[in-house]
């Protein structure tokens, strides 16, 4: 089966002389649900912006359900569908006339236009806006807006490059539920995002990209497969000065009745609490610390970064 | 995209741009016929009469061809070096640029929205005028293709101008010193015949000249130049504006990184 998107060698130097990509490879299959991860700077959006046209491309090759872009671009832009970071419609103009304007540039017959907005501002709670500007909505709504419009020609590729920022818990949570619909009925999915959260819970495949390259490439689930670690917070009915003595499990205090330990891959949590029973103390609650990815993607960024200071060292010498 | 597709993104494009200066009509249709309307009443009853005749025509006569013509020159520009400007600062060209609507496509629509406005406020000053003035159209077809291709070639200077243009002092630039000028030195209010063989020369070199006067040709009957020379020239200006436009929109130039 054709790749969804197929991107070999993909370059890119801004004007300013900074090189955003350095030559990446990625594939990305048809129904995949994937994350691309990445800091700042690290050339996600760049990579985002090759795939709309707003970016072009320094070198290397890019297929879009097998269409190349220097061959075909408009025929690969039928199939891709862009959620941009930053609010990009008339603020003056309604939100309505938004979505079925937006059908019009892909072709479509006015009707089918306006079904299709009908349908899409519907499923996205927008529908009752409909005659509002879109200057009037909230930051929340106006995101939803935005996947309505990039729903609108009925792609095959949806790109959405940090769709949950700046968006509260509840909104969040339904819009991953909208996207795991639409995932479920067969458009292939691509998501940046800051929230490690929403890629371990959304996302099958991973790309992590810094600094211009792709650091790894694989599933989720054999990602998280490679963390040989576990931070929990966990909270006591009692309270202490110090840390309690728990021999291999390295606690913090976080505050006068709560701990942090480390647990190792493998290691049975009843070890855990048997030492917590024999100290005496009593626990209320237990928590992960953080995102089990977050931690995995801390720890790449600065094993990369550390490889990139030992490369140039050795360049310097 | 199939040709039929192309068409309905041209029409998005010109319904869209149509709208937005309707919507507008108190900054972008009223304000050119109420300067007309003074343009007639100061050159026409007040300060005409006292000029007199100009090739033959009393002076309201004479200029009211160039009027209408500024009218549409000015009108077709600003529509379009705003509106794309517009389109650029809140960035909602990139709903266009992400589409597979074709460069062609894109500049044709922001054209027909130019060409819309310029030739609405042309048809608006040309009843106003009617109040004023008693000429009568000797050449409807010369009027006709001159007004098209006037307002279509300053409809694709104004593309150009916005695709240039960084900030919203970028977009008056072009209209209040060379535009203005130009037209005011155009031969609106006079005929050249007036000025000597060295500034006759000058202005030769001044596009809206000839645009002027095959204009009023098409009105009056008149011309201070060769009409068919004239429609020669507003052609190939407008072609080398539309080459130089594509070519911008295909490089990218201000529009992607």
């Amino acid at each position: 089966m054709t790749a969804a998107l197929s991107i070999s060698n993909l370059s890119k130097t801004y004007n300013n002389g900074f090189e955003a990509l350095k030559g990446i490879d990625l594939t990305v299959e048809q129904g995949d649900f994937f994350a691309l991860l990445g800091p700042n700077g690290a050339g996600k959006s760049t990579t985002i912006g090759i795939l709309c046209s707003l970016v072009r491309k320094s070198a290397g090759q890019v297929e879009v359900f097998g269409t190349d872009i220097d061959q075909n671009f408009p025929k690969a832009k039928q199939h891709i569908g862009i959620v941009p970071q930053e609010f990009n419609f008339n603020a003056w103009e309604k939100v309505f006339d938004i979505v079925v304007t937006q059908g019009g540039y892909y072709g479509m017959p006015l009707p089918l236009a306006k079904e299709r907005a009908e349908k899409y501002l519907k499923k996205l709670g927008l529908w009752e806006k409909r005659d509002q500007s879109s200057r009037t909505l909230s930051g929340g709504m106006k995101r939803r807006l935005m996947i309505a419009r990039a729903l609108v020609h009925e792609p095959n590729l949806l790109i959405l490059d940090e769709p949950t920022a700046g968006v509260d818990i509840e909104l969040r949570r339904s819009m991953w539920e909208f996207l795991k619909e639409i995932n479920a009925a067969g458009t292939t999915i691509i998501l940046t995002t800051h929230y490690l959260e929403e890629a371990e819970s959304l996302c099958r495949n991973v790309a992590i990209i810094d600094q211009g390259n792709i650091i790894r490439n694989s599933s989720v689930k054999s990602l998280l497969r490679e963390l040989n670690k576990e931070t929990f917070i966990i909270d006591f009915e009692e309270e202490f000065d110090s840390e309690p003595n728990l021999p291999g499990y390295q606690p913090k205090l976080v505050d006068t009745s709560s701990l942090e330990v480390v647990v190792e891959k493998g290691t049975p949590l009843n070890d855990l609490f048997r030492q917590l029973d024999a100290e005496g103390l009593h626990v209320r609650s237990m928590r992960n610390k953080s995102n089990r990815l977050e931690e995995m993607f801390v720890s790449m960024l600065d094993a990369n970064k550390e490889k990139q200071q030992s490369d140039s060292q050795e360049q310097g010498a | 995209m199939k040709a039929a597709e192309q068409l309905i993104a041209l029409q998005t494009m010109t319904i869209r741009e149509t709208r937005r200066f309707l919507r507008i009509w108190t900054q972008t249709l009223l304000p050119p016929v109420i300067t007309m309307v003074l343009y007639f009443v100061i050159f026409g009853s007040l300060i005409g009469s006292r000029i007199g005749q100009m090739d033959g025509f009393n002076y309201a006569d004479f200029v009211a061809p160039g009027l209408i013509m500024m009218a549409v020159i000015t009108n077709s520009y600003s529509n379009v070096v705003s509106s794309f400007f517009g389109h650029k600062f809140q960035r909602h060209i990139e709903e266009i640029l992400v589409s597979p609507t074709p460069n062609y496509i894109i500049l044709a629509g922001f054209v027909s929205g130019g060409m819309a406005r310029g030739l609405l406020v042309g048809l608006f000053v040309t009843i106003t005028s009617v109040f004023f003035t008693d000429f009568q159209i000797q050449h409807p077809l010369i009027v006709l293709i001159t007004v098209l291709l006037t307002s279509a070639l300053f409809s694709v200077a104004g593309l150009i101008n916005a695709v240039f243009a960084k900030t919203f002092d970028d977009i008056s630039i072009v209209p209040t010193f060379i535009l203005t000028p130009l037209t005011y030195l155009g031969g609106v209010f006079y005929s050249i015949s007036l000025l000597s063989d060295f500034w006759q020369t000058v202005s030769q070199a001044n596009p809206i000249l000839y645009m002027v006067n095959a204009f009023r040709y098409g009105f009056l009957g008149i011309s201070d130049i060769n009409v068919t020379a004239a429609l020669v020239i507003i052609f190939l200006f407008t072609l080398l504006l539309i080459v130089v436009a594509l070519h911008l929109l295909k490089t990218g130039k201000n529009l992607r990184a």
